[in-house]
């Protein structure tokens, strides 16, 4: 893993998280989100969130403690859904934000990327293609007088 | 604190209108200086040339100058707004993030008052334009194509449309069977060679910066026109006021340089380009006895008139593949209904913007904002129904004048250098949800003629505060705007405003081709007038 500032018990609650909002399918052969290659996507991109995840990831365990009598990452994983089913009702400004940032981990990765029929690249320097298209399609509206309002 | 010569025009802002002006200033030979808070821009860096460019959209390339916060952002405190501000502060401004969409206003929009009874007619016109469109289209390098029956005929120099692709046939064939309006988009993304510029090859990733230097930004198109000519161009230097003299004339401005140091500069003309909400803030921090209200506000109207263009967008979900991630956003337009009908139970009108779909990121947010992308094992496929089968279009709804609507110092919030922060007030009139759901309801009519199983929309969209006009509105009459049909100050004779802060209404297309058109025009009517500038 690459250098973080979140400490572990945080790492592992965003990496919880990360897999139940993008769990692993075998379907797709994709991996989840809290994979360790796109975790490390997931942990550069939170720190300028830093604030704002601390505080999601308290009031997740605020919840986990209320409900269940523990910190999030010691729950099983029933437990884990019902707290995360409160916790995006009532901090979904939070919720949303570590959701936004699992895919913007998620959907980088070379795995991923293929799995989708994408080439694992930036899109520059190659750029893509993009088909004219059927240009006569615009035929009947060429045909259509002026009908701008006139000012006079 | 070091001195500078009196230099002979001042312009603060190198965004759209500053480089516009700046560029057209450069054949008098006079001394321009313009000084830009943010750096000049390296499109080797921008986003769309790593792997995480979708996340750094959001990140240091965010369209909310609030999300980016870089030491070139200023924040704006907008809890008092339902639409949230979008920009760029570097050199090219907004231009550096904008999509490109480059449509020119209708000639009614010059006349909203006398055609519709509402708000005011501007003081000049569409044919008084029309010269400086021509002219800035032609710097810029725009792709389009003539003939558009919703526009008067026009002289428009155009690079060939940009494709249709996937994306705009689907949507071609959902306005036919309407037998409604639809043109390719005049964009200022640059289909073939231009002016030293390499052609678009359809990265898709407009939003965030173009790497390759296809997109009309203004620092790829006016600047380094401007800089051959002899422009000075000062990077990280933000401006803090505009001083004034006994005289009640603008004697240049005092500003903090790079490392945060406070600098003056005077000049014989100071031009104010830093956008609708930079300017009134600006203004409205240049206080001195003479001006106690902010400086050419005798009006009361400096920050008020704040228009955004209330966005809504509209997405279908087709069981073809569409252009996806690949591609410009744009491709093509409808101004079915942009004029005035009465029996629409609202007044002004709107223009639809195809968008080709989404890059994977954006769509799983949509997807999770829209309620169809759940978290769990379903994600995976709940996905894939909607990536690389999205494609719909945004409406762009004229926004119109209403003076509570406004840009306003925060008493507490400061940037960088302690400078106070605008504060925006900003409400949706009743006519403009209409217009909102007028569009909706005509969109989705669109899509599901094109061939759409689900839609998705949202209006307004709460981050689409991109375009800022209205705040230092034209007009003829001192008592009731800020400066005159030439863009000088009422107030103050050496004074001139450029940005989107002059438009008197808004019109319901982008405003990037107006603001440059009349920023040329301002110059033009300077140039013309250079020996009774001040009279
Ligand atoms: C995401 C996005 C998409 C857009 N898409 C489109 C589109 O498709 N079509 C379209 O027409 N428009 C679009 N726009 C809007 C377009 O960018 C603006 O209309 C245009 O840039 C405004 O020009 P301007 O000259 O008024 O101000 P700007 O281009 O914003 O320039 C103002 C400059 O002034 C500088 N400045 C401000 N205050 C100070 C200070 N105190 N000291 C020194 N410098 C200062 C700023 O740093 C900035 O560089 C988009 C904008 C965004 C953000
Ligand atoms: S699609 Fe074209 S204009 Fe947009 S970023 Fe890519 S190359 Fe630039």
């Amino acid at each position: 893993m690459t250098e973080t500032t979140f400490t572990e018990t945080e790492a592992r609650a965003l990496t919880i998280l990360a897999d139940m909002i993008v769990p692993a399918s075998d379907e797709y052969g994709v991996p989840g989100a809290g994979d360790p290659a796109i975790m490390d996507n997931i942990l550069a991109d939170a720190e300028r969130h830093r604030a704002r995840i601390i505080a999601a990831l308290s009031a997740l365990d605020d919840i986990a403690r209320k409900e269940h009598g523990a910190v999030f990452t010691d729950l099983d994983p029933a437990q884990r859904d019902s707290v995360a089913e409160t916790f995006r009702a009532a901090h979904a400004a939070g919720a949303d934000l570590i959701a936004n940032l699992t895919v913007q981990g998620y959907y980088r990765d070379d795995r991923v990327m293929t799995s989708l029929g994408m080439e694992p690249r930036p899109p520059h320097p190659k750029g893509y293609e993009v088909e004219q298209g059927d240009w006569s399609l615009l035929d009947p509206v060429r045909q259509r007088e002026a009908f701008y309002r006139e000012t006079e | 604190m070091p001195e500078d010569p009196i230099v002979d025009v001042l312009i603060i802002g190198a965004g759209a209108s500053g480089a516009a002006m700046a560029w057209s200033l450069a054949d008098t030979r006079m001394h321009i200086v313009c000084l830009e808070q943010g750096g000049l821009m390296n499109p080797l860096e921008y986003p769309s040339t790593g792997r995480d460019w979708e996340a750094r959209a959001q990140g240091d390339m965010s369209i909310s100058p609030n999300q980016r916060n870089l030491p070139s952002d200023y924040p704006i405190n907008e809890d008092d707004s339902p639409i949230k501000v979008a920009n760029f502060n570097g050199v090219g401004g907004g231009t550096v993030l904008y999509a490109g969409h480059y449509p020119r206003f209708h000639p009614s929009d010059f006349r909203v008052k006398s055609l519709d009874g509402v708000a005011d007619d501007w003081p000049i016109d569409y044919d008084d334009l029309a010269p400086y469109y021509g002219e800035n289209d032609r710097m810029t390098g725009v792709a389009g194509l003539a003939g558009d029956p919703a526009y008067p005929r026009d002289n428009a120099h155009r690079l060939p449309p940009l494709p249709l692709g996937k994306s705009g046939q689907i949507l071609a064939k959902g306005f036919n069977k309407l037998d409604w309006h639809w043109w390719p988009s005049d964009t200022a993304i640059i289909t073939e060679d231009y002016d030293g510029r390499a052609k678009c090859i359809n990265l898709g990733a407009c939003g965030s910066g173009c790497a390759q230097g296809a997109k009309g930004s203004a620092d790829v198109t006016y600047w380094p026109h401007a800089l051959r000519a002899g422009v000075e161009l000062r990077t990280r230097c933000r401006v803090r006021e505009i001083t004034v003299g006994e005289d009640g004339m603008a004697t240049g401005a005092i500003y903090y340089d790079g490392n945060g140091d406070e600098q003056e500069v005077k000049a014989h003309v100071v031009v104010m380009a830093c956008n609708g909400i930079g300017t009134p803030r600006l203004l409205l921090n240049s206080k001195s006895e003479q001006f106690p209200d902010g400086l050419a506000n005798s009006s009361g109207l400096v920050g008020k008139n704040l228009m955004f263009h209330p966005y809504t967008s509209i997405m279908g979900v087709f069981e073809e593949e569409t252009d996806g991630y690949a591609g410009p956003h744009k491709a093509i337009r409808s101004q079915q209904f942009y004029e005035t009908d009465a029996d629409r139970g609202y007044v002004r009108g709107y223009t639809m913007e195809i968008q080709r779909g989404h890059a994977p990121v954006r769509t799983a947010l949509s997807g999770f904002r829209n309620g169809r992308i759940p978290w769990g094992a379903d994600h995976h496929t709940a996905f894939r129904r909607l990536y690389n089968c999205m494609a719909g279009m945004v409406a762009v709804c004229e926004d119109l004048p209403e003076e509570h609507n406004r840009v306003t110092l925060d008493p507490d919030l400061m940037d960088g250098n302690g400078i106070p922060a605008p504060k925006i007030s900003y409400t949706l009139s009743d006519n403009s949800r209409k217009m909102m759901d007028h569009a909706v309801a005509r969109a989705s009519e669109i899509l599901t003629a094109a061939g759409a199983v689900d839609i998705l929309s949202e209006a307004p969209i709460p981050w689409g505060g991109w375009h800022l006009m209205g705040t230092a509105r034209m007009g003829s009459d001192p008592e009731r705007s800020v400066v005159n049909e030439w863009g000088r100050s009422h107030d103050v004779k050496n004074l001139f405003i450029v940005d989107g802060s002059i438009f008197v209404t808004s019109a319901g297309v982008n405003p990037t081709s107006t603001i440059q058109a009349l920023a040329l025009y301002v110059a033009d009517q300077m140039k013309s007038r250079l020996a009774n500038l001040f009279d």
